[in-house]
């Protein structure tokens, strides 16, 4: 075999096609070496590259893949966010993954000069009866309380549901805020030739090599032989590159900075110097490495956790040194920025050139646009009649308030350290979103992070879009004005119709809300591949969303606070029982999917909005919480679980009214001397109301006229549910 | 009169900022102070705030004992020159460097704990807490820790050392203990974020009741 069949045969084995190698040898005119092509390797991966979504990433954010997040402006701070999954890893090595999943995320906001403050996550499991499902359930959760709470960030509010379309590909998807003084923020683009690229953090090992290629497949029959892509987390070494960090970009001749995410090395200096259009040159033998034995391709593509890297004047080493010095990491100066637009690595400098190649052709990735078809599965599913249900409504309620997706999620957020840093002002579990205090204002920064699977399943445009009005309707509950967006798209393989449908929809969705909501998407994520056995989840983008709260003490949670206060259903008045497609409680209940979902009404939604946030900047109600999955009786009952109170009113008849989803409604509560306030205005903006009934002693129960329940009884199942299900299920 | 309070920073702390911020509300002026700092430590209070300490790796506080900051609050608790107190790894530190009776041991449940406790404070005769102003005995704290369930050798504690109890112990600590001093009474240790009862938005009142007693101690003398 001579040598260009080798190339092409290690090609194919790094996972790039045959048209992509032919790309490759067009567009540079001549064959890779062996070096080379582990570059392009990962460079042109799905992870890396974007190949399946650049296309549609265009048209939700023209400069998609500029900076390491987004950010909003909050008086006269910046607040810098972003959601990333990392889902693979999690599967196979659940505590390493969710942990380095943390630490990743954190250093991306760092990288824009920003403290980081909180965290939040969005995690999916199959059915937590399973052993293995149970296994990867425990160790994610505890991945995240390790590395988390050892950094010293507080992971603030999150959502979790199982369902069994994520049996084996759970999903972790962690977004980080940080915030920055004004004019303080961090470029990643290198900002002119001749500047030194500086390597700061942990030594590099071989692994998380073709981490990157990794998280760019299906799993299938042989994972085992995987683990070597799973990367280990240090807490300890990423706090003190968090501190170093932040200490390092006080300095004037500090000009960007870039975290070594995925493909490591190779993806931050080669797209640090093309957003700057330039080159760079590589010395190998001055990166801090590990053991003696790894190769030179593997230092490149190494995804070992906790390492930075700068671009700094030259003369300043030393004073950079010294930072390092102190937190014990490692310091080195690794290469340079120059004019010609090539990307050079050499074993040392005035060495051997392992690679010289054009930089613009190894950092743009072939761009796929497949012409989608609407599959037939969503014309099926969506025909399809909704059950009857049987059983009490009694029965149904405490299905719902057993099911770990319905259920109190303090097991989990009870492992995690949410106060740390004293910024939290709302706690897990006492409101739709949480907040955190920038301290020294009267200001704080509202953030939540949702997904309904069954909603984008059923519908990828109308689902996502209701999905990005639910967050908003988080934001709102506590009184925020929504901002802006980042978004983790989580889908199968891109390469079938059907998915990519999926995507090009659900990105569709994503611009209109987004559009009406005024709340642009600043950062986000892809996660492609997300399937095992050729059976792709459900499509799932998951929603982070920022918004402002103008006043601390204005700041309201879901807990009633009074007994007789009075208590109001705001928004849409009655459920359209034809439109409850996509309940939760279909699901849980019937195991059933399909039937026609309700839409959203931009014009009414954004109205809204407008008035809850006016009753409670006038201080007329005393709690709001939104109505999403489990439909109105579980949101009632919520609420006076997580207050110690009884409710006593009329709701509704029958099972669909009760737990039927539709969208656009809020409960309130107010005290009885100012209902006729919040009538008044209703009326004036001309927004339906309706009063529910009043706040009770709990010694009373939670009393909807057709039932009466035993308040203890409802919160013993919502508090025990998932530690109940994990004693029951012991692995 | 201006008292003084540092807080100690050794690598891996992340609660500095918290009880800079808690002890700054409480008319304190603070300093941090980096753990290879080997000089005489001149201050009223000396803060060790909670964190994981060199990652708390081998054991909460194993390596911290060694710090040259460490052998500095020594000799400050000998000279009886201020009080100290340690709040959560800075507990774990003060025990660890001896200093303080006993051990912390990992949860009863294996795993982290974050939510609020009620405890009782059982000694109203230390600096800590003689003058607390409050009829209440019961005090709502927050806990954060995963090596919180204190042990100790019954000879090597009196029960007036112990200066806090959990009303309901959520991690298995030798008799529900959830803060004691040292004999001398000038050193306190627990594992409640007292730090983090730091501002009515938390719901807690305008001046943290423990923070408050330490400063009226300080400014009688």
């Amino acid at each position: 075999m001579n040598n260009s069949m080798n190339i092409l045969q290690l090609a194919l084995n790094l996972g790039l096609s045959n048209l992509e190698y032919n790309l490759i040898v067009e567009r540079l005119g001549r064959e890779p070496n062996e070096f080379e092509i582990y570059l392009f390797s990962a460079q042109w991966s799905e992870h890396c590259g974007y190949k399946h979504s650049k296309y549609y990433l265009k048209k939700l954010n023209t400069s998609f893949e500029s900076e390491n997040a987004g950010y909003v402006e909050i008086g006269d701070k910046v607040v810098v966010f972003k959601v990333e999954s990392h889902n693979h890893p999690s599967a196979v090595e659940p505590y390493q993954g969710a942990a380095t999943g943390i630490g990743g995320i954190v250093r991306d906001i760092l990288a824009m000069g920003a403290r980081p403050l909180a965290l939040l996550n969005s995690l999916k499991f199959g059915e937590l009866t399973k052993p293995k499902v149970n296994k990867i359930f425990k160790g994610v959760v505890s991945g995240i309380s390790g590395y988390g709470n050892t950094i010293g960030i507080p992971t603030i509010a999150g959502e979790i549901s199982f369902h069994d379309t994520y049996n084996n590909n759970p999903l972790t998807n962690v977004m980080c805020i940080g915030v920055a003084d004004k004019n303080k923020l961090m470029s990643s683009r290198a900002d002119g030739p001749d500047k030194l690229m500086v390597y700061v953090g942990s030594k590099t090992g071989p692994d998380g090599v073709h981490g990157a290629s990794f998280a760019s497949k299906e799993f299938g029959k042989e994972e085992s032989i995987e683990r070597p892509s799973i990367q280990v987390g240090d807490p300890f070494a990423e706090k003190n590159l968090i501190e170093a960090s932040l200490e390092i970009m006080q300095i004037k001749a500090v000009k960007a900075c870039q975290d070594m995410g995925a493909a490591g090395i190779l993806s931050s200096t080669s797209e640090m110097a093309y957003k700057g259009n330039l080159g760079c040159e590589l010395y190998l033998d001055k990166i801090p490495i590990r053991q003696e034995d790894i190769k030179p391709w593997e230092i490149m593509l190494s995804e070992s956790q906790e390492r930075m890297l700068f671009l700094i004047e030259k003369g300043s080493e030393e004073q950079i040194k010294k930072i390092c010095d102190k937190y014990t990491i490692e310091f080195s100066v690794i290469g340079k920025t120059i004019k010609t637009p090539s990307y050079r690595v050499l074993e040392k400098e005035e060495g051997k050139v392992l690679a010289d190649l054009p930089i613009e052709i190894l950092v743009n990735a072939p761009e796929y646009y497949r012409n989608n078809t609407v599959p037939s599965s969503y014309y099926i599913n969506r025909g399809r009649k909704i059950p009857e249900v049987e059983g009490s409504i009694d029965s149904v309620l405490k299905k719902l308030l057993g099911h770990p997706t319905l259920g109190s999620k303090r097991w989990v957020y009870e492992q995690y350290d949410y106060q740390v840093g004293t910024n939290t002002l709302i706690v897990p579990g006492d409101a739709d979103s949480s907040a955190m205090w920038l301290k020294g204002t009267q200001k704080a920064i509202a953030v939540t992070i949702d997904s309904n699977e069954l909603y984008t399943y059923l519908d990828p445009y109308e689902g996502t879009k209701n999905v990005v009005y639910e967050a908003a309707r988080n934001l709102i509950s506590i009184g925020a004005k929504p901002l802006a967006i980042t978004d983790n798209l989580n889908f199968g393989n891109p390469e079938n119709n059907e998915v990519s449908w999926q995507f090009e929809r659900t990105i569709e969705g994503l611009i209109s809300a987004s559009v009406e909501l005024c709340t642009p998407v600043v950062s986000g994520n892809v996660s492609f591949y997300n399937s095992y056995n050729d059976v792709s989840i459900y499509p799932t983008p998951v929603i982070g969303m920022v918004g402002e709260i103008e006043d601390v003490d204005k700041l309201l949670n879901m807990k009633f606070k009074s007994v007789d206060d009075e208590i109001y259903l705001i928004g849409k008045q009655q459920i359209n029982v034809e439109k409850i497609g996509g309940s939760l409680f279909l699901y849980i209940i019937k195991d059933f999917i399909g039937g026609e979902m309700d839409t959203v009404n931009p014009l009414r939604e954004i109205q809204l909005n407008k008035f809850i946030l006016e009753l409670i900047d006038n201080r007329v109600v005393k709690s709001v919480h939104d109505v999403s999955k489990g439909g109105i009786l579980f949101a009632v009952v919520e609420s006076c679980i997580c207050s110690d109170f009884g409710f006593e009113g009329y709701i509704g008849s029958n099972v669909e009214e009760l737990f039927g989803e539709n969208q656009g409604m809020f409960i309130v509560s107010v005290s009885p001397t100012d209902s006729s306030k919040l009538e008044e205005l209703a009326k004036s903006k001309n927004i339906e109301f309706r009063k529910l009934g009043k706040v009770v002693r709990k010694e009373k129960g939670i009393n909807i006229g057709i039932e009466n329940f035993d308040f203890n009884v409802l919160s013993n199942i919502y508090f025990n549910c998932i530690p109940k299900i994990l004693e029951d299920h012991l692995c | 009169m201006e008292i003084k309070a540092a807080v100690l920073v050794f690598p891996g702390t992340n609660g500095e900022r918290d009880a800079y911020f808690a002890l700054q509300r409480n008319n304190f002026s603070v300093d941090y102070i980096w753990h290879d700092f080997d000089k005489s430590l001149e201050y009223d209070l000396i803060c060790l705030p909670g964190g994981a300490s060199f990652g708390d790796y081998l054991r909460p506080g194993a390596f911290a004992k060694h710090s040259e900051v460490t052998k500095s609050v020594e000799k400050y608790v000998s000279k009886n020159r201020g009080l100290v107190i340690g709040i959560g790894n800075g507990f774990q530190v003060l025990t660890e460097a001896g200093i303080l009776p006993g051990a912390l041991a990992l949860n009863e449940s294996n795993s982290f704990i974050c939510k609020y406790v009620l405890v009782e404070i059982t000694n109203f005769e230390t600096p800590f807490t003689n003058s607390i102003i409050s009829d209440e005995k019961i005090f709502k704290f927050p806990i954060a820790c995963r090596y919180g369930r204190y042990e100790v050798n019954e000879k090597d504690i009196n029960e007036n050392q112990i200066v806090l109890k959990y009303v309901q112990n959520p991690n298995g600590s030798y008799e529900n203990i959830a803060g004691i001093v040292n004999k001398d009474m000038n050193v306190f240790g627990t594992m409640l974020h007292i730090e983090r009862a730091a501002h009515p938005l938390f719901g807690y009142g305008e001046n943290n009741p423990i923070f408050e007693s330490i400063r009226r101690f300080l400014s009688r003398e």
